[in-house]
């Protein structure tokens, strides 16, 4: 008798984590759109202030409808739980503010979405977190960083700006063998294109507000636990570990097993630093992953499109993007996300700045706005905005020229995309003639 | 709390607490390949009523050390050994499946010592096909698969955890591929060979509960007709919509039910 299968991936994506509302029978996850929740009675309040029933108390605690979400994103990555926060960026807070304190260290990929680098180089030093920054490309880097307070390694799976593909494997394995886990933001990939834990990962954050929810109607963010990671036997790891005051001695490796780590980060972060979700923000999400294989498998196949328009024009003298000839990480790409490298990529102008100002200046389908992972195409122009304080000698350290041009492609029909690039780069061929 | 039995190491959850003699005492006992983590909820319930709460580890389990002991008697015996380190005169036993056929077991052979018995997801005979036992004496992978997918009821394949944020059916998976090579096929065999559930519960003279899942497809409430005509007496609760994970899939009216018996 062979083992039945587990519902795919398209299926958990509908219906993981919901059951037709039991008040109403409502078959769509209805809005829970209350602070709180009635107890039936003193004693049932007492069982769920004192984790012996369950149930909800408070929304910055947990609710209804960030539940299904909870449950979904989980199901989705293969994990034991999630937690849904107000922010991709509240998300890997959570996790680092769970995991450790004032004293530790944090091993990270140099290659960060602005944000995440942000609050690893500037905020978490003042309260007494520093991080090491590596190249995402050397897994012997991440190990010769470890120091004996490191308590993360953390990586994305697709580095910003230059799509460095993450070898989960193989930095997984420097991690475990340091007794730490592996953090993966796998925001631009979603669990359509890659199963990190599949690969040694042991902790996934999202922001939810990119490819998961893809209509860029909503902020949001995930932290997905795998349940695989061995606090225990690390012995690094006194939050999840050793008796926690703040909830009479509780010791959350002995009480929930696999899921210490996501139960440790509600009782505690989610709680205390109170960055939730709103159970809006949850519904918009949800309806977000419903279709989130058709929607991820249309970004990637027109961003082969753009990619391969953009490859042939005079304008363009570099395409950055995993699948195609010369991208450094092409052979880890075609192993590790064989359905594709997500669909924001850069590429390289001539005529440096002034062209690229041209270029976003002309074109009318692609949106001109800081965001990526919409049903919409976007675009933005690094050097003339999110990094327009750098001049060139600091953009080229960070991997970005003055010309270079951030695509985030969307579901459009490809023809019109390229049509609107067709556009931007006859802007961007005058202004460079004009330099 | 770490004890000493037959010479091997023990853990049992106790909420923090020292056990009191003047407090009745409860004992929990997880199902094949699992855990105490299996009854987190419903000890630390009923820590908080007042009793002396012991959630075991069965040895080989979790934090407990020891060889997995290879048949339901052999366990009773052992389970008998703990109250006694403990010094516990008399428990109520609430146990889960394979812990089920221990309670019943424990409350057939040591009647002094037990004043309730809990059978949570239970039935005797418990039959486990070849292809468990095949699987898990591979430590095959998938026998855990196996036993995730059909102990959860068909509706809670995909979840619906009442429990925020848990993804029940991988922390289900997480906590088989946690158990030690070899412990799952001693658990799983124990519970096939163990024939005589049957005689034993005719025997059984204390306070019954069986908590059934409507919707279990590995015990199924229909294979329970003779262990309730055996046992004088049983309260008999089915919870509709469960599985035979009843401590995931309905953790409050399992609570709510236990309140019968302790």
């Amino acid at each position: 008798m062979a083992a039945p299968d587990y519902p795919g991936l398209d299926t958990l994506a509908l219906h993981a984590g919901s059951q037709p509302d039991p008040a109403t029978g409502a078959r769509a996850t209805p809005i829970y759109q209350s602070a709180s929740f009635c107890f039936p009675d003193s004693d049932y309040a007492a069982s769920l202030f004192n984790i012996e029933r369950a149930g909800h108390v408070y929304s910055r605690l947990s609710n209804p409808t960030n539940a299904v979400l909870e449950e979904r994103i989980a199901a989705l990555e293969g994990g034991v739980g999630a937690i849904a926060t107000a922010s991709g960026q509240a998300a890997l807070h959570l996790a680092i503010v769970t995991l450790m304190g004032a004293g530790s260290h944090i091993v990270a990929s140099a290659a960060l979405y602005g944000g995440s680098h942000n609050l690893l180089s500037y905020t978490l030093p003042r309260f007494g977190i520093d991080t090491t920054f590596v190249d995402p490309r050397d897994p012997q880097a991440f190990a010769n960083a470890i120091q004996d307070n490191t308590r993360l390694v953390f990586g994305e799976t697709l580095g910003n700006p230059s799509l460095d593909v993450l070898n989960i494997p193989a930095i997984a394995e420097v991690a475990h063998q340091a007794g730490l886990p592996l953090m993966v933001d796998s925001t631009t990939t979603t669990p359509y294109l890659i199963k990190p834990f599949e690969l040694g990962a042991d902790i996934i954050q999202h922001s939810a507000t990119k490819f998961l929810s893809g209509h860029g109607i909503v902020i949001g963010g995930l932290l997905v636990d795998s349940g695989q990671f061995d606090w225990d036997t690390s012995g690094k790891f006194p939050t999840l570990s050793e008796p926690y005051k703040g909830f009479h001695n509780l010791v959350f490796t002995e009480e929930f097993g696999p899921a210490a780590l996501i139960q440790r980060a509600r009782k505690e972060g989610l709680r205390d630093f109170g960055a939730c979700m709103s159970p809006t923000s949850a519904f918009h999400i949800l309806q977000g992953i419903e279709t989130l294989s058709v929607r991820m498998s249309r970004h990637v196949e027109n961003t082969r499109a753009i990619t391969a328009f953009l490859l042939e024009q005079d304008e363009v003298t570099r395409v950055g993007y995993p699948e195609l000839d010369g991208h450094p990480d092409q052979a880890l790409a075609a192993e590790l996300l064989p359905k594709g490298c997500g669909a924001v990529f850069s590429f390289d102008l001539k005529g440096g700045r002034e062209a690229g100002i041209a270029f976003v200046d002309a074109l009318s389908v692609f949106s001109h706005l800081a965001n990526i992972g919409d049903a919409k195409s976007l675009v933005i122009h690094p050097a003339s905005t999110t990094h327009h304080r750098m001049d060139a000698d600091a953009l080229a350290a960070g991997g970005i020229g003055e010309g270079t041009i951030r695509l985030s492609i969307g579901l459009e029909d490809p023809k019109d995309l390229i049509a609107d690039l067709k556009q931007g780069l006859r802007a961007a061929r005058k202004a460079a003639g004009n330099s | 709390m770490h004890i000493e039995v037959d010479g091997h190491g023990v853990y049992c959850y106790t909420n923090s607490r020292a056990i009191d003699a003047s407090k009745p005492s409860i004992v929990f006992i997880h199902g094949s390949g699992m855990d105490h983590t299996v009854w987190t909820l419903a000890s630390r319930h009923f820590a908080r009523h007042g009793n002396n709460v012991v959630s075991v580890d069965l040895p080989g389990h979790g934090r407990s050390d020891g060889p997995p002991l290879t048949s339901i008697e052999a366990m009773a015996a052992w389970v008998i050994a703990v109250i006694d380190t403990l010094t516990i005169d008399q428990v109520a036993l609430v146990g889960h499946s394979l812990g089920s056929l221990v309670a019943l077991e424990c409350a057939a052979t040591q009647p002094h010592r037990i004043r309730a018995i809990a059978l949570v997801g239970t039935t005797s005979p418990m039959p486990v096909s070849d292809a468990i036992l095949d699987a898990a004496e591979a430590d095959d992978h998938a026998a855990f698969d196996m036993l995730t997918q059909w102990g959860f009821s068909k509706r809670h394949q995909f979840g619906g955890n009442r429990n925020s944020g848990i993804w029940m059916i991988g922390n289900t998976l997480r906590l088989y591929e946690r158990s030690k090579p070899g412990v799952l096929f001693h658990d799983m065999r124990a519970c096939n060979e163990y024939t005589a559930g049957v005689a034993q519960a005719a025997k059984v003279r204390c306070p019954t509960l069986l908590i059934l899942g409507a919707e279990d497809r590995l015990t199924p409430v229909r294979g329970t007709r003779a262990l309730q005509e055996a046992i004088p007496a049983p309260d008999v609760k089915v919870l509709p919509g469960a599985g035979h994970t009843i401590m995931v899939e309905a953790p409050n009216a399992m609570l709510d039910a236990l309140h019968s018996v302790l």
